[in-house]
């Protein structure tokens, strides 16, 4: 039986992953935490790092500096000829081949399949020790990235940042309402979700969404916490997303006092949920770039936020 | 660092299924107040926290947050898990205090989320110093 033809996909996976090894750097693999055992273990002891740490090899490092490479392969040895007391120092294989951590994945590859080794210490141009990579972290970098493109790819079909370039008018605006039970804990935040996944499918960049999804959370936490339930409506527009978060009442008596960082009127239960410090507010208005806040009690409260597409840079509570 | 060093690390669990292990987290913040979590975290924190119910993954889901260790042995309820797969968020447990959760992780590297403006001014009005 001959194999089946592969198809333009597989094709273009393979040449993707083919790209992929010459793109990813030895550091984008590798394991940054490396356990290191000193020519002075025993054998004994060297077994013991192994088994607690679930490895199959360490480097061997002396006063800072790396001496040699011993894995498991050594420790059979040493087992098999009744050595367990002798010292790692006369077991291991001194001046180990190393990686630099800023090389092409593919060299590593080049020395796995040349060499036979089963691991390669890492170190930076100065000469530190900075990681450890072994065969599998190779395909799982891959295979992570891989991963991470198709998701990309994925959100990229989704998304709708089209709209405002296809629609012809003067003025394009986008609108989204989403309603907000009052009391309802369980579903609290969930308007707020759907508000972020959205801004992410318009293609808005990933900062302002983050920004525009806390201001979003705090407010609707509010409407769930204190009201019996209103809405939370955001505007897009290519320039800002306005958003509004409006409820009917009770209202806030001292608007001021509201916004003092630290000023609560939240019941205990509230709190013991990690929620009615006081921060919201606050929160709120180092997020977005313009606030109004109008209450009347027994009427209801009505939050303006305005968030500029073009403040990227500034990152999310800063004030 | 990965969140299997942090496993190790900590000598944790790990709570929620289809977790990817090879996730990175780029720096870590320990807090029991949302609002809190929301205001001194960044995208790709690895939040602690001592509080279980289903808000804490949604306040990740909105700060970005993609991994949470739960610390003092406190496991969330089947609602917390539910939820934190559904948002592709992966949970962790850690039999330590929170200051010793952190500390092993901070002693291994991983850096804290820096200073914020919001703290600095606060300090400043305070002690009125620059």
């Amino acid at each position: 039986m001959s194999t089946p033809p592969s198809t333009p996909e597989q094709k273009r996976e393979i040449t993707r992953l083919q790209e992929l090894v010459y793109e990813l750097r030895v550091r984008d693999a590798m394991t940054t935490r490396v356990i290191t055992v000193t020519p002075q273990t025993t054998i004994a002891e060297f077994r013991e790092v192994l088994r607690a740490n679930r490895i199959s090899g360490t480097p061997v490092v002396d006063e800072g500096q790396m001496v040699g490479i011993i894995s498991i392969e050594d420790l059979i040895k040493a087992l098999a000829a009744g050595q367990m007391n002798a010292t790692v120092g006369e077991k291991m294989t001194p001046r180990p081949v190393t990686l630099y951590d800023d090389e092409p994945l593919i060299h590593a590859v080049g020395k796995f399949s040349s060499l036979g080794y089963g691991r390669f210490p890492v170190i930076n141009r100065q000469g530190d020790l900075v990681g450890i990579l072994v065969q599998g972290d190779i395909v799982r970098a891959l295979l992570r990235r891989l991963e991470i493109e198709y998701h990309e790819e994925e959100v990229r079909r989704y998304r709708a940042s089209h709209i405002f370039e296809d629609i012809l008018a003067d003025q394009v605006t986008l609108r989204f309402r989403y309603q907000v039970i009052g009391g309802d804990f369980e579903r609290a935040g969930e308007a707020s979700s759907r508000l972020k996944k959205t801004l992410s499918r318009l293609g808005i960049h990933p900062r302002i969404v983050r920004r525009v999804a806390i201001a979003a959370y705090e407010a609707e936490m509010n409407i769930v916490i204190y009201t019996d339930g209103g809405e939370l409506v955001a505007e897009v527009d290519p320039k800002r997303v306005y958003l509004v978060a409006l409820d009917q009442g009770p209202g806030i008596p001292d608007i001021q006092k509201a916004m003092e960082p630290g000023f609560s009127t939240a019941p205990e239960w509230v709190r013991e949920m990690g929620f009615g410090a006081g921060m919201g507010l606050p929160n709120i208005q180092n997020c977005t770039d313009e606030m109004r806040l109008e209450s009347t009690v027994g009427v209801g409260t009505r939050l303006e936020m305005v968030i500029y597409l073009d403040s990227e840079a500034r990152p999310c509570s800063p004030g | 660092m990965k969140l299997r060093e942090v496993l190790q690390l900590i000598e944790g669990k790990v709570l929620t299924r289809n977790t990817d292990l090879d996730l990175e987290v780029k720096m870590g913040c320990g807090a029991d107040l949302m609002s809190d979590v929301l205001a001194f975290t960044h995208e790709g924190t690895l939040l602690m926290s001592g509080l279980t119910n289903p808000q804490v993954v949604r306040t990740a889901e909105m700060a970005g947050i993609q991994a949470i260790v739960f610390v003092r042995g406190k496991i969330p309820p089947p609602e917390t898990i539910a939820l934190a797969e559904e948002k592709g968020i992966a949970l962790l447990a850690s039999k330590y205090t929170m200051f010793e959760t952190c500390g092993r992780l901070y002693r291994a590297g991983l850096p804290s989320c820096g200073l914020f403006e919001s703290s600095l001014k606060r300090w400043r009005e305070f002690f009125g110093e620059e």
